[in-house]
């Protein structure tokens, strides 16, 4: 289960819309609090993938030890990634599974001729086979 | 040496759950060997089964890449830091338009597409996906027949076409999209008429070029998939380099005699061209459909075939061909598979890439450039001119015919026919007092015969220049050429 509230689901489509035809991405920090995981803030990143930012992103491990380094300094952990889908819908790819690490949420906005959609959150299993919906609560739920 | 080593956060419930650990080591390697000691679980998720270091995991000292120091040999100064990063990635893969400008189907267009409609797996969402998609076809001959063909009215929104040829008479056995009229012409332009009087809906944009090092990335920066439908090695690896440097897909296919093959290249996480081929066969070594000939059927198989993997690309449906090389022999009537990996040292695709723009591909599978001179051949000739009076005068010439038996068939000049292949276990046929001309098709085969049988003691033997097609240009209109 994964807390997102909706100010910071609102930011992460706003994030999405301004990328826009671009992919966006950022870093989630928050912490595991009993049976969910809650995210308390973002970072927004700079998407590096410079050949194709368009259908894909990459984060360098600069900003990865960044992320990693802030999230520290404010009693957090970084529990994942958010990223926008361009006119494609907010399910993971197999570009993103084969990119992907157990553990981490993948939060993806689908944002559609500059408009966000629904957003949805995964994690990918043990093996690395498939990835499962993560459970979101709150009102951000893949309705739209 | 104290280390210290950090651990991401997905791989803390493999590392008894902190943040970071410490060890004694002089390198990288022992350190990570250390802590995968330490915690076995971790070993699978920093480590391929090969026991290299994932492609997936980058490994810091301090703030420098391992992979920029000695790799895992880089030595560790007391204090140092190492951090474990997983490389994070995704997007979308399916081809997209830029912005759906136009995201309607007029009532003519559904009642066209109306058996894609009720496909659910087509359906108007996958319809207008087609409507938006942009698609570039290099080469539109045999192969480039039936995708242009099939592209243009599954309703491929805009098709770019690159060619610089004219249609002749020999293409018209397989090039289906031209017909007799159109010999003569360019192939752009006829092509592009037959795709308008199909579709009139679809853009058409024509590249009148060769493809090369110059021009390719700006062609092909404007498409989301590229499909190749060339007949030649260097076009094939400009090709590729081109579609993984914009990491564009680029759907391949290939053709020879009764055989083909199809595959997706350029697709995240799967081979490259370069993958499979690291390198060019040698100049000469695989027969063009010129050279070797081609079945007119089969380049309509394998382009159909490319032609369904790129709307399957376009579609986000099915399994496409990315990791699997599609053979295909027609005599057979057999279709196999074939897995293709990707090659982690590939010097284009790899963890280490090397190659990081378009270079010279004429030269890379050793090729001379068009404009730069050929050197003749290094054995005597004759010109058909020059045989036809000596002939005429009566002298005792014995012509050496080093042609296929159903190329003899075709035309001959009566000569004594003797395969290339066959000509050094049936040399004792020829009498090395008498003077010998030898000929083939173009002359390239007969000047291997007269090199091989000067080697071999023979003194009086000359190649007929520009073989049986100069001799019926210059000679004798009556003998046809093939």
């Amino acid at each position: 289960m994964l807390v997102l509230s909706e100010e910071i689901a609102d930011r992460i489509r706003a994030h999405g819309a301004k990328a826009y035809p671009d992919e966006c991405c950022g870093a989630l920090l928050g912490g595991d609090a009993g049976a969910g995981r809650e995210v308390a803030d973002l970072l927004s990143l700079t998407n590096r993938h410079e050949d194709s930012p368009r259908n894909r992103f990459s984060i360098t491990p600069q900003d990865f030890l960044a992320a990693e380094a802030t999230a520290m300094a404010r009693g957090l952990e970084l529990v994942g990634w958010y990223h926008s889908h361009p006119d494609h819908p907010a399910a993971p790819s197999d570009y993103d599974r084969e990119h992907a690490w157990p553990w981490y949420s993948y939060v993806i906005v689908n944002v559609t001729a500059g408009e966000p959609g629904p957003i949805t959150s995964w994690r990918l299993a043990e093996d690395r086979s498939r990835f499962f919906q993560e459970e979101m609560a709150n009102s951000v739920r893949a309705t739209r | 040496m104290a280390v210290r080593i950090i651990i991401p956060t997905p791989l803390r419930p493999y590392a008894g759950k902190q943040p970071s650990v410490e060890f004694e080591a002089r390198t990288v390697g022992e350190a990570l060997e250390r802590l995968t000691s330490q915690y076995e679980e971790l070993r699978k998720h920093l480590y391929s089964d090969d026991g290299r270091i994932r492609s997936f995991v980058n490994v810091y000292v301090n703030d420098e890449d391992i992979r920029f120091l000695q790799k895992e040999t880089t030595p560790i100064r007391d204090g140092d830091t190492i951090s474990i990063i997983p490389s994070i990635a995704g997007g979308t893969l399916a081809a997209r338009a830029e912005a759906p400008a136009e995201t309607k189907l007029s009532k003519e267009e559904v009642l066209r597409y109306s058996r894609h409609l009720i496909m659910p797996e087509v359906g108007m969402e996958g319809q207008l996906k087609l409507k938006q998609a942009r698609v570039l076809l290099i080469g539109t001959g045999g192969l480039g027949a039936p995708l242009g063909l099939y592209l243009a009215a599954a309703g491929v929104g805009r098709l770019g076409l690159v060619d610089f040829d004219v249609v002749d008479f020999t293409n018209l056995q397989r090039q289906v999209a031209f017909s007799t009229a159109d010999v003569g012409r360019a192939k752009l332009e006829a092509a592009k008429e037959r795709l308008a009087t199909l579709n009139p809906e679809v853009q058409i944009e024509t590249y009148n070029a060769r493809l090369t090092s110059e021009n390719a990335l700006d062609i092909l920066r404007d498409f989301d998939i590229v499909v190749d439908g060339t007949d030649n090695f260097p076009t094939r690896y400009l090709v590729n380099d081109a579609c993984v440097l914009l990491g564009k897909p680029n759907v391949y296919g290939s053709i020879f005699r009764f055989e083909g093959q199809a595959t997706v290249f350029g697709m995240p996480g799967g081979p490259c061209y370069r993958c499979l081929y690291p390198e060019p066969p040698p100049p000469g070594l695989v027969p063009s459909c010129a050279e070797g000939g081609v079945l007119g059927v089969l380049p309509g198989i394998v382009g159909a075939i490319q032609a369904m993997e790129t709307i399957k690309l376009i579609l986000g449906r099915g399994d496409v061909l990315v990791g699997r090389l599609l053979l295909f022999d027609a005599l057979a009537m057999r279709f196999r598979e074939l897995k293709l990996h990707k090659n982690p040292e590939c010097p284009l695709c790899g963890d280490r890439r090397t190659i990081t723009k378009l270079v010279d591909y004429e030269e890379f599978c050793g090729i001379r450039r068009a404009d730069a001179p050929v050197p003749t051949a290094q054995v005597p000739e004759v010109s058909p001119r020059e045989l036809k009076a000596r002939l005429d005068r009566g002298d005792d010439l014995f012509i050496l015919d080093v042609r296929e038996q159903h190329e003899y068939q075709i035309c001959n000049l009566r000569g004594h026919l003797i395969p290339l292949g066959d000509l050094p276990k049936r040399v004792h046929e020829l009498d090395s007092s008498r003077e010998i001309v030898a000929h083939c098709r173009s002359g390239k085969r007969s000047a291997e015969a007269v090199e091989f049988l000067r080697k071999a003691g023979f003194r009086k033997v000359w190649n007929l220049k520009g073989g049986i097609l100069a001799w019926s240009d210059e000679v004798d209109p009556s003998v046809p050429k093939y």
